[in-house]
């Protein structure tokens, strides 16, 4: 019962007890000198405890250290919304890189491609639309022999529309290759043959297709790039590339 | 100190945890009894709250949160295992051992004293220096001293009595009386 009366003056004092018990143990005090001693002695031990208590101070360096790591710890809000924010930010650039190099390359395959169409044009409006005139295969290509770093294959045009009107040197990126020229009905398809490298930026496609109204068709084969080109069908194309690929097997 | 019942942010977290930095790092002192053991267990404390931001329930005690997350932090450290944190199953229920060192009008201390009262303080048994210090000191109500200690109001009321009357009697010893 001792117990239970100290605890609930300890609590009288903490200002714990329902207001009425609070009126009840002050009168009680009020009346009773040991119990007003005691109540006296309590206080007292409260303020003491809450000096004595209050007695240990953290460093400024240290109250600084842990700001810093507050301030540097990625908040959680603001790091999901980060997080959004570098995604949309990541798919973006992704997209706009992507967007830079596909466009990129298009145009340098666009480029490579007027270039070629340019060279076929400049030949065909030539005076000398080739250096060495010959329907025979087997005369063109020894023509090329120490003028160009590589050598290829003619295909056999006996029992075809295409016939061979020639050949001549062209340049594409500074590198030397081989324009041939053939005719099918009243068109004149020019097929340039390159080493690979010399023309990075074109890329081999499915079929022919077109530029500036041309109908191109590229492939690669042995190491070289080969670029057949001309105003007819695109069907005339495609079958040349099948005579020249077949060629370049033998 | 409660907290609004929207959502809060770490931005407000530094608002409402860093006032409580001094009275926080003073509280694990007398925890651990050393300073860089309360220097760590208050650095773990802010970072725990701050990964937990999630599980602080707006609307509830922000303080007693705090404290509740250092005292636990410090229950499961080695030091705090060290010491025998744990409260005895019959320290609330124990039955009052009769004082045998004078009366209470023998121990009035003065600001002279201060340092005997602090020794005092510290050799109190963990669950009692706690409570003491949380109501004493802190100035917390029973209600968030009950929240931080995770234990009923009652057990709260009647250790706090068990404590004010053990450090009585650790003074009574100190002043020879």
């Amino acid at each position: 019962m001792a117990d239970e009366f100290t605890a609930r003056l300890d609590a009288y004092l903490d200002g714990e007890l329902p207001s009425s018990e609070m009126k009840a143990i002050d009168a009680h005090v009020r009346g009773c000198p040991p119990c007003a001693t005691d109540v006296l002695i309590r206080v007292q031990m409260k303020r003491a405890t809450q000096s004595a208590g209050k007695r240990y101070n953290p460093s400024s360096e240290f109250r600084q250290r842990i700001q810093q790591k507050l301030l540097k710890q990625p908040r959680p809000w603001v790091g999901r919304a980060w997080m959004a924010v570098s995604a949309v930010l990541a798919t973006l650039l992704v997209a706009t890189l992507l967007s830079w190099y596909i466009g990129g390359q298009r145009l340098g395959q666009d480029q490579a491609f007027s270039e070629v169409a340019d060279l076929h044009v400049a030949a065909l409006a030539s005076p000398n639309t080739v250096d060495v005139a010959s329907s025979d295969r087997h005369t063109v290509k020894p023509w090329f022999q120490g003028k160009i770093p590589f050598t290829f294959n003619l295909p056999e045009l006996q029992n075809t529309e295409f016939t061979l009107v020639g050949g001549r040197m062209a340049y594409l990126g500074q590198a030397p290759g081989a324009e041939l020229i053939f005719q099918v009905r009243k068109h004149y398809v020019s097929v340039f043959i390159f080493q690979e490298h010399a023309a990075p930026a074109l890329r081999s496609g499915s079929g022919v297709r077109k530029h500036v109204s041309f109908n191109y068709e590229t492939w690669t084969e042995g190491g070289l790039r080969y670029i057949a080109i001309g105003d007819t069908t695109g069907e005339d194309i495609s079958k040349l590339a099948e005579l020249l690929k077949a060629a370049a097997k033998s | 100190m409660e907290v609004a019942k929207d959502r809060l942010t770490a931005a407000a977290f530094e608002e409402l945890a860093m006032p409580l930095f001094d009275q926080l790092y003073n509280f694990a002192h007398w925890l651990t009894k050393e300073r860089s053991e309360a220097e760590d267990l208050v650095q773990e404390t802010y970072a725990k709250a701050l990964r937990g931001l999630t599980s602080f329930q707006p609307g509830t005690n922000f303080r007693a949160w705090m404290y509740r997350i250092l005292r636990n932090t410090f229950l499961t450290s080695r030091t705090g295992l060290k010491m025998g944190a744990s409260v005895p199953l019959d320290a609330d229920d124990a039955p009052e051992i009769p004082s045998s060192a004078g009366t209470p009008e023998s121990i009035f201390i003065d600001k002279s004293q201060e340092h005997l009262l602090q020794t005092a303080i510290d050799e109190l048994p963990l669950h009692f220096r706690e409570v003491l210090l949380l109501c004493d000191v802190e100035e917390m109500s029973y209600q968030e001293i009950a929240d931080t200690l995770s234990i009923p109001i009652g057990t709260v009321m009647s250790r706090l009595s068990r404590a004010r009357r053990a450090l009585r009697e650790l003074l009574q010893k100190k002043l020879g009386r």
